[in-house]
Order: C-alpha cells, then structure tokens, then sequence
C-alpha cells in the first residue's frame, strides 16, 4: 500500500543540485503577502499622520481617508500569518504564551498597541460625528435607523459632550495618537523586517539593513497606494461634476487643481522615501559582494542568473527605475501619476517576493537551488491557502473590510 | 524483642533483593543512563559519528522512520545519509536521493551522467542528524515556545503545542527540520530521546551494521565513546553559525556541506 502524505512545501518547491532533504520553500506566498500588507499599513498610517502633526494641510483629505484605510488594512497584516499556520488554531498561543527570544513572539504586542492607536485615533476624530448620528436618527422607528443608531451609539461609548471645548481636546488627542503612532507603525513593519534579518541560517536574509530597508519600502508602498486611491476618489467626484453641471464647469477646474496639487507634493514625500529605499537595497547588494563571504557564490547564482529578471528587470526596473523617471520628468499628468503608482506597488511586492522567495531559492549546502511554483488551481485546502487564490483573498479583503467600515465611518465624505 | 526464623529469613530475602538491585540497575543500564533517567544534570548527550566506517546502506535511515513514525514515502526524515564524490577536475558532487533510505544504488548523481570511476578522486559518506546544539537557534526563534531544550541537552518538541509557523526550520542552519506530514507540527531528530532515557540505544545506532554511529554522555569522561571526542581530533559542522553543536565527526572532509 502507498501511503499518500502530504509533505508540506513538496507540492510546490522544485530541487536542482544538493539541497537537503528536508528543504523545501516552507514560506511561501503568504510570507510575501505578510510584509507587504503590514507595508501597507504602515505606509498609509504614516501618511495621515502628515497632515495630523505636521499639519500638511493640502493631505487633509487624504489623512482621513488614509487613516480609515489603514484600519481597514489592519486585520489583513494577520491574515497571510494565519493563512500559512500549520496549525491555524493555535495562532493564539503566541499572544498567550509567547517566549520573548522569538522575533514573531512580541508580534502580538507590537500589533495590539497599534491596532489600539489607530482604532483610539479614529474615535477621536469621529466621536462628534457619532454623536451627532445619534442625535439626528432619533425618533426614526425604521428597522435600518434604529440598527444604526443603535451601532452610533454604542460607538459614542456615552460621551456625548459635543461643545467647542470637548471637540478641541479630541483634536489634541488625534495629533497626540498619530506622533505616537508615526514610530509604532515604523517599528511594526521594521519588526517585520527583523523577523527575516535575525534568520542567522540564511545567507540571504542575514543583515542588519533588513529592517530599516522594510520600512522605507513599506512608506513607499503605503503612501503609493494611498495616492492611488485618493486620485481614483477625486476622479470620480470630477466625473459626477462633469454629468452634473457639464465638463466646463468652474467645480471641475477646482477639482482637477486640487487633485494635482496634493498628488505633486505627496510624489515628492514617495520620491525621497523611493530614493531612501533603493540606496539601502543597493548598498546590500555592493557590500555583500564586496565582502564576498562564504555565501556570496550561490548569492550572486541567484541574484545574477536565475532570479536576474525578477529582481534586476521587474523589481529595480520595471518597478524602481521606470517609476522614478516617469515622476521626475517635468509635466505630470494624473495619467502618467498612475502608472508609475502601480508600478511602485507592483515594484515593492516584486521586492518582497525576491527577498521571500528568493532568500529560499537556494539551499542550506550552498550547493543546490530551490524553484518555487505558485499553486494556481488549488485542488486541497493548502493549495488554496499557500496558492494564487490565498494571495488574492489577502489582497481583497482590506477592500470589502473598507467598504464595511465606511458605511459607519464615512472617510470619503465631509463631515 | 523475638525474632522468628520466619521473620528474619523474610527480611534476608528482601535485604538481598534490595542489595542486588542496584547491580542489576547497573549492568541494564550504564551510569549515564541511569543518571538521566532521573534527569540528573550530569548527563549531556553527545553523538560520534565515524565517516571513515560508513558505507551508506541506509539501514540508519530505514530504521529511524520506523522508529519514529515518519510516513516511510514522504521525502522528509530525521536523519540522512549524504554522499560526496570529488572529481579530478576538484569539482565535488554531492547527493542524498529520499534521505538514502534506500541506499545508494545508482551511480548517477542527480540523474546526471554517471560519473567514470577513474575521474574520481575521493569519494565518502557522511550521515547527519540534529546536532542538539548548546545554542540551538531553533529554539531561540520558536515564537511560542513549543520547541525546547531538556535538562540532559536534548532539543524536543511539543507536539501539543507547536503552531507550525516554520521558523524554527528556517533558523536550523543544518536543515534538519521539516513539518510532520500527519501531525503537521515541526519534526526533527531527537537522539530516540524516548529510548536513550530508557536505556537503550537510538535506533540508527542500533541499527548502523559497520559502527559508524555512537551516542554518549560528554559529561562522563570515561564514557568509551565521549574519551574517543575528547582524545581524538573530531571535528563538528558548520561552527560559523555559533549554535555549538553536539554531534561530532571523525574524518569530516573539507567538502561536507
Ligand atoms: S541542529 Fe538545528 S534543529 Fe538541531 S538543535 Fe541545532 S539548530 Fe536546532
Ligand atoms: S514550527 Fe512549531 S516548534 Fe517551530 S518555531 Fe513554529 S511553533 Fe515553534
């Protein structure tokens, strides 16, 4: 009788030359999608923040909404985590006993104090409108009114002083929680980063650069898909303009002025973070070569010749150097902007799939090569979890979360 | 106060069982294992492993998997065989076809060209397993703490307990961990932790026909085994790391990955 037995990461994983037996490419996509969502929300949180205590007025727009979407962003930094458990079940034990020599261990810590700040943040900005929800869906006997007003309230959670003084000091609790927040979002995705710099066992991830190179690309990610969104919103608040009152309309200029105005001066914040980010990228590459270790034979077959075009082509290419050019020259147009935005997002996961992937292309002898094959169908729970449709769930859930949350906090309107 | 022959010859039965006991303790077991059956601290298990005597037939591995219930047809195992074949053009081929359950019975080395044995220059075995290290990296990175070091140095693992988050197999620098395929938790060698307390032998040691494989207490200096890491010139791999392992090698070649 054969036994039929899953070997976990056998089903994806292709050896060449000597690799040990039990090798196999353990982390797999779920690991790629773990930093770059916690990239995201970083990234996103940092950029409300400009405009809380830098007072970066031309973001207050973008802030709310950047704010909002990192909440909703939040549970999906967890998910890719859970999704790659072995034992999702006992995710939990981590925030119940959690053994402090661990870099994942602090994760639950480091995770709850800003899944706190953000969520602190958001009431203080929307307490008064709460309030005033409940205040105005009073007397309403509908079974959808007395639902929300019933959610409003509970969401005031009892304070209802809406006087110029009361709503003063919940602005200086805003400002107070995203300077708080600013370090706690970079500590979170640096953390991230240390998670894979302190594997002492792979040559690839090995650098105390690690985490401070995650957190540049992590703003550079979150403020591009910030930007992003922010020009799809304003597009489609001109495109109502344009049907309302007809394409020569003095609201649309004033639309489309705006919308350029915040996007070139929030290009510049994306620009430096791009240019931060790339130089420490590059300085790990030259200095590893330079020092030529041990590892650096099987580095350099990796980086030079089988991953060559996901990392030279797509990810410094495709993903660095065309973005950069297309923001650089002179006459940006919103057409342009949003090229170069996705391709800055697609650069930055092209990043995290080479140092994921790539940090376990290769093997522990230094003498063998792993090929990692993206399950596509999946034909058993792990092939969905670990495969293309996991990736996906990821990548779309912050969206439906937002979409939920907005319908309590609306971060599009004025309020 | 009377004594009846009853009495007393009751008690010289039970004296002489009392005092024959322990001798028997000492011929099952050696002091060693005894001494860790107890958790004493002055047991440290060690490993030696003689590459000059292995022929890589495998038998080690076969028996491992029984023994510990590793599914025989997955590719994963607890300890394995490599072998290292160095050409005249100083080029070193190196294979470990299903961990060498089976022995090495092709010529061809990753199903390449089989090599023409008057290319080769030198060619040997070496057998691995979990080195119990004094700084085990795969605990330090174990988020829950579900992967642990005993008393007597060995590396276990809760099965109980374990999340299978995997980065206890990313830090091994060795390799020697992998998930379970049915209890899906990480799995690695842990010297037959089961049997050694017991006073037996690992079943690869058991199981080694040429006596390539030995298990010792390095606390006990006049263990045979631990006198041959201490006298002789042995040598450990992969000292870089810094995890300070504990299964020692005689005639470690260069080449050893
Ligand atoms: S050899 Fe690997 S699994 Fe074994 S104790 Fe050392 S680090 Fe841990
Ligand atoms: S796989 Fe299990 S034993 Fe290994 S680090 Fe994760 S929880 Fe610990």
């Amino acid at each position: 009788m054969v036994e039929q037995v899953m070997v976990h990461g056998a089903e994806w994983t292709a050896k060449e030359l000597f690799v040990y037996p039990n090798e196999f490419i353990y982390w797999s996509i779920q690991i790629v999608m773990y930093p770059y969502m916690t990239g995201l929300v970083a990234g996103a949180f940092v950029l409300s923040s400009l405009y809380h205590v830098f007072g970066q007025k031309d973001l207050k727009d973008m802030a709310k909404f950047s704010l909002v979407f990192s909440l909703a962003l939040l549970p999906v930094a967890m998910l890719p985590l859970m999704l790659h458990l072995q034992q999702p079940l006992r995710g939990i034990e981590v925030l119940f006993t959690p053994h402090f020599t661990s870099a994942i261990a602090a994760f639950g810590i480091v995770f709850t104090t800003y899944a706190i700040i953000v969520l602190s943040e958001i009431w203080f900005v929307y307490r008064r409108y709460f309030v005033e929800q409940t205040m105005a869906l009073k007397g309403k006997t509908g079974f959808g009114d007395t639902v929300r007003r019933g959610i409003y309230h509970v969401l005031t959670l009892g304070a209802y002083d809406i006087s110029p003084e009361a709503t003063a000091k919940d602005h200086r609790a805003v400002t107070v929680l995203a300077a708080i927040g600013i370090p706690v979002a970079c500590f979170l995705h640096g953390y991230a980063g240390f998670i894979f710099g302190s594997v002492k066992a792979n040559a690839l991830w090995m650098s105390p650069l690690m985490p401070v190179i995650f957190i540049m690309s992590a703003v550079v990610s979150g403020i591009a898909l910030c930007m992003l969104t922010y020009i799809i919103i304003m597009e489609w608040k001109k495109f109502k303009a344009i049907l309302a009152r007809g394409r020569g309309d003095e609201t649309v200029t004033v639309i489309a002025g705006v919308e350029m105005d915040v996007m070139s001066k929030a290009s510049k914040y994306l620009l430096g973070f791009l240019v931060a980010a790339i130089t420490l990228e590059l300085l790990d590459i030259i200095f590893r070569g330079y020092t030529a270790m041990k590892s650096w034979d099987i580095l350099r077959d990796v980086m030079f010749h089988k991953d060559f075009v996901k990392i030279f082509v797509l990810q410094y290419g495709l993903g660095n150097l065309v973005p950069f050019a297309l923001l650089l020259l002179p006459g940006v147009t919103i057409r342009r902007l949003v090229v170069a935005l996705v391709l800055i997002l697609f650069g930055v996961f092209m990043m995290r799939w080479n140092v994921v992937i790539g940090g376990q292309a290769f093997s522990l002898s230094f003498a063998g090569f792993m090929h990692y094959h993206l399950p596509m169908i999946p034909h058993s729970l792990e092939t969905y979890k670990e495969g293309l449709f996991g990736a996906l769930t990821v990548a779309v859930t912050p969206f439906v979360i937002f979409w939920l949350i907005n319908k309590i906090v609306p971060s599009l309107k004025e309020v | 106060m009377t004594c009846s022959r009853r009495t007393f010859l009751k008690n010289a039965v039970k004296g002489a069982i009392a005092g024959a006991l322990p001798v028997a303790a000492f011929r099952l077991l050696s002091p060693a294992q005894a001494r860790s059956a107890v958790e004493d601290a002055s047991v440290r298990w060690g490993f030696l492993v003689d590459t000059a005597k292995c022929v890589g037939c495998g038998m080690c591995v076969k028996a491992c998997k029984l023994e510990n219930e590793i599914p025989y047809d997955a590719p994963v195992t607890r300890t394995w065989v490599e072998r290292y074949v160095v050409t005249r053009d100083g080029r070193t081929h190196a294979d470990s076809p299903m961990g060498a359950r089976d022995g090495f019975t092709d010529r061809k080395i990753h199903g390449g060209e089989a090599i023409d044995p008057s290319e080769i220059v030198k060619a040997f075995f070496v057998p691995k397993l979990c080195n119990q290290c004094d700084k085990p990296s795969c605990v330090q990175v174990c988020p829950v703490g579900a992967t642990y070091a005993t008393g007597d140095g060995i590396v276990l693992v809760d099965r109980s307990w374990c999340i299978g988050c995997g980065h206890c197999i990313m830090a091994c620098p060795y390799g020697v961990r992998f998930f379970h395929p049915v209890h899906k938790v990480a799995e690695k060698c842990n010297f037959c932790y089961h049997r050694i307390t017991k006073g037996m032998k690992p079943a690869c040691v058991e199981a080694c026909p040429f006596g390539a494989r030995h298990i010792c207490n390095l606390k006990d200096h006049d263990d045979p085994v631990t006198r041959i890491i201490l006298n002789e010139r042995v040598a450990i791999l992969k000292d870089e790391y810094g995890t300070k392992p504990n299964v020692f090698y005689l005639g470690l070649d260069h080449n050893v990955r």
